[in-house]
């Protein structure tokens, strides 16, 4: 089959596990599945040859979701097991996914780091601002004056931009979504997954059990007015001023992706005994 | 002049001053005129202005500790000297030399008697052009010590062709100097001729041992972020992982280091780490998620001083219980840990070979004194352990990843491409497909199987070194096997028989084999440089001692010198 066959032949159920997912009713992640099986189908790869990787937390349930190979790690450290896959595995197509208590919080140095290091891959944050799996504590986008039995009356601190921080620290691509615009979503993931270097998709998905608030997102989002930039400058004025709900591509950026130099040919491991030798 | 089969040097001085320097080109030029050496570094954490000495015994054999006493200690000055005299033992047969510009020795060498000479290595370097003091210490050692002034000639030419012409005249008109100061000294002894050896000799250091047995183990990629005393590992693997086909990364800090590798070898490539205690700390967590997803890593750690910060330059036997005990929930992994520098090669590959073949991890304890020691060393044997993962490669129908009823508890692993094995890999407790569950069936069954797995492999005859005869058992491990050993032989010099017993395989225990190694046993003598005493509780948990069982047990990064070791046997009569 030709790669236009294969990919007009695939279907999202091809890309989906037989495991039942599970979160609350009307949780955001819901949707975010559909978009990943659904922009995997767009890009007809074989299940095989992508990798889903996550953390801890109610967005890292995905992978077993996926018919793909999958990996759910331990709390934060999603993108430095994905930098390990990647580099050592190029053929594969390697997407992670995480949220804004495993992404921003615990693994927010591996964030910086990912970005800077610009490996050819795609991260996912599903973003609601809430610890969802721990029932309620706010997490690193938490507005500062939400009330939680962990921090009554708030926290009083500013909320972390992962979108500035990505541009910043050198991501190559950077998108915001919305989960409940799921076709949307998956088109937004096959160009991030198609875009070179690390693609960066900040994907708004609402908690219903902890934040109901979140429900209004749905009329709060919009698409961005412009088109996407090349211009780190541009699009760091852009997204430090909007609203926070602009939807849609906003930075594509030029840098080439990393991969370390492996060696290509190989020498036979006893010629690097001759540097010990009296 | 009596002749004697070994020789201790130190050559001491403020970093920067070149101590360091030219006690590695003292080992040089005395392994190329035949003998065997060892070269430890003693040096504070500072890179500029701390203390450093090069400690080195020469030997007409082979020999794996420093001697008990310095015979010759040269101070290029003596400026931080006294922030590690204990560690500089002399005494009445010492010759010491100092330039009475540099400050006067530590108060250990007046009290130990030893002899003073003074040599103005500062006054005397100003008198020739570029003239630098460490220099006229080579000079002088290669004076006492008989180690030809044309050897060291030569290897200054080798080693000082890059920086020119006039660097080299410099140095040698140094080396002139000091050989002249030292014409008319005695040392007192001489060192007896070097005994013919069979096989090639290499010179190496444990690190850099580490990094050839890696790469002859199978590892093809690495991450990691550095840290005293274990960079060394990485710098060696860095380009020659490139010429095998491989890379190293260099991670933002160790949780991403372990992760990585975690990565890369679920995508099939077998890969290691290398840290020391800190890092080993930060990785525990991700190595509990190895041992559950069962995907193999290698991790070196080249235990230096701790708790916390420690002592990063200095080395201690005390991370043994992190390694073994240190993860949360049941984890069996594998421990292991080289004897010697010659044994950083084979126990790394043979640690690559068995977390291949048992998908699990393996932490490595090597420690700062093999680590950075460089040595004159017999070529090590090949050895055959190439990390050979089970895989599937054709996978029909539902694939189980962790399926029960594989032979050995080892499982098939499929590696991402393989179509048919997609799999999640998983931390959570999960059934046989990896799919994650609560159940208590499921858990115990997992549980069972990565136990099995571990305890049922037969490790064979390196699990351990026992050598010897006696009803006297020495239990030790790690660094310190070389210790036991010759003060094992001066006891045997008495007439007294010791058997050595020291675990290269720390997990899994091997009660029934060390059950037979102590079977006549009725004393144990337990000899480790840790301040909780952590094998001899280590050897309580796991195994069976006599009713009459001493230890001697001291933390680092004061050496626990074959002397002493050999009077904890000589004086425990029963």
């Amino acid at each position: 089959m030709s790669n236009a066959e294969m990919r007009l032949a695939c279907k999202p159920a091809d890309y989906k596990s037989d495991i039942k997912a599970i979160w609350c009713p009307g949780c955001g992640d819901y949707h975010v599945l559909m978009s990943f099986t659904r922009a995997f189908a767009q890009l007809g790869l074989p299940p095989e040859k992508i990798a889903v990787i996550s953390g801890i937390g109610c967005s890292s349930r995905i992978p077993a979701y996926t018919n793909c190979y999958g990996f759910h790690g331990v709390h934060g450290r999603s993108l430095a097991l994905a930098a390990g896959l990647k580099v050592t595995r190029p053929d594969l197509t390697v997407v992670v996914a995480s949220g804004d208590g495993d992404g921003y919080s615990i693994g927010g140095n591996h964030f910086i780091h990912a970005c800077r290091r610009n490996i050819d891959m795609t991260y996912v944050v599903m973003d609601n601002r809430i610890y969802g799996m721990t029932k309620g504590q706010p997490s690193p986008t938490t507005e500062p004056d939400f009330d939680t039995a962990l921090s009554p009356g708030g926290t009083d601190l500013r909320p972390f931009h992962p979108l500035v921080v990505a541009l910043a620290s050198g991501a190559n691509f950077i998108a915001r979504c919305f989960s409940g615009e799921p076709n949307e979503t998956a088109d937004i993931l096959v160009e991030a997954i198609n875009h070179p270097g690390f693609s960066f998709v900040e994907i708004l998905s609402p908690c219903v059990t902890f934040r109901p608030d979140e429900r209004e997102w749905k009329s709060q989002v919009h698409p961005a007015p412009v088109a996407a930039t090349d211009d780190p400058a541009k699009a760091a004025r852009r997204i430090m001023t909007d609203d926070g709900f602009n939807i849609g591509i906003l930075y594509r950026g030029k840098r080439e992706p990393y991969r370390p130099e492996f060696g290509t040919q190989s020498v036979d491991p006893a010629e690097l005994e001759k540097e010990f030798e009296l | 002049m009596t002749e004697v089969a070994s020789l201790t040097v130190a050559i001491v001085g403020s970093g920067g001053a070149g101590a360091l320097t030219a006690g590695n080109l003292l080992l040089e030029a005395a392994s190329a005129a035949g003998w065997q050496g060892l070269l430890t570094r003693t040096v504070g954490p500072q890179i500029r202005g701390g203390e450093a000495a090069a400690l080195l015994r020469l030997a007409n054999s082979p020999i794996g500790c420093l001697g008990d006493q310095i015979d010759l200690m040269i101070g290029i000055d003596w400026l931080n000297a006294q922030r590690f005299g204990a560690e500089l033992a002399t005494g009445p047969h010492s010759l010491v030399i100092g330039d009475p510009r540099g400050g006067d020795p530590p108060p250990t060498v007046a009290a130990s008697g030893a002899r003073v000479v003074e040599i103005p290595m500062k006054d005397m370097a100003k008198d020739i052009p570029d003239g630098r003091p460490n220099m006229i210490a080579l000079g002088i050692a290669g004076k006492l010590l008989g180690v030809g002034g044309d050897i060291l000639t030569a290897l200054l030419e080798k080693h000082l062709a890059a920086k020119g012409k006039a660097a080299i005249t410099a140095s040698e008109a140094g080396l002139r100097a000091g050989f002249a100061a030292a014409a008319d000294l005695d040392l007192g002894s001489r060192l007896a001729k070097p005994k013919p050896s069979a096989t090639k000799r290499w010179l190496a250091s444990g690190n850099e041992a580490v990094g050839l047995g890696a790469i002859r183990g199978g590892i093809r990629f690495a991450a990691a972020y550095p840290i005293t005393p274990a960079t060394e590992v990485l710098e060696w693997l860095a380009p020659n992982l490139v010429k095998v086909g491989g890379a190293l990364l260099q991670a933002e800090d160790e949780l991403a280091a372990i992760n990585m590798i975690i990565g890369a070898s679920f995508g099939g490539t077998p890969s290691l780490t290398a840290t020391s205690g800190p890092g080993l700390s930060l990785m525990i967590e991700a190595l509990g998620l190895a041992t559950a997803s069962e995907i193999p890593v290698v991790v070196i750690d080249v235990m230096r001083g701790g708790p916390s910060t420690g002592i990063p330059t200095k080395s201690e036997q005390a991370d043994l219980n992190i390694a073994v005990y240190g993860l949360h929930g049941d984890a069996p992994h594998l421990v292991l840990a080289p004897q010697s520098i010659a044994d950083c090669l084979f126990t790394t590959q043979w640690a690559a070979y068995l977390a291949e073949t048992l998908q699990t991890p393996a932490i490595v304890l090597s420690d700062q004194f093999i680590g950075q020691a460089r040595a004159a060393i017999e070529r090590p044997a090949d050895v055959a352990f190439i990390g050979q993962r089970l895989r599937a490669t054709e996978v029909d129908g539902a694939y189980k990843r962790y399926a029960l009823a594989a032979a050995g508890g080892v499982s098939p692993m499929a590696v991402p491409g393989t179509r048919g094995g997609q799999y999640t890999a998983d931390g959570l407790t999960h059934n046989e497909r990896g799919t994650p569950t609560s159940s208590a069936v499921d858990h115990q069954a997992q549980l069972d199987k990565r136990a099995k797995k571990l305890n049922e492999f037969v490790y064979g005859a390196h699990w351990a070194t026992i050598e010897g005869s006696g009803e006297l058992a020495l239990i030790t491990w790690g660094s310190l096997t070389g210790a036991a050993r010759e003060a094992i032989e001066r006891a045997e010099r008495d007439g007294i028989e010791v058997t050595l017993i020291a675990p290269r395989l720390l997990s899994p225990a091997q009660p029934e084999r060390f059950a037979a190694a102590l079977r006549g046993k009725t004393r144990v003598l337990v000899v480790e440089q840790s301040h909780g005493a952590q094998l001899h509780r280590y050897l309580r948990a796991h195994y069976d001692l006599p009713d009459s069982v001493r230890v001697l047990n001291r933390p680092g990064p004061l050496p626990i010198r074959a002397g002493e070791i050999h009077r904890a046997i000589t004086e425990w009569r029963h």
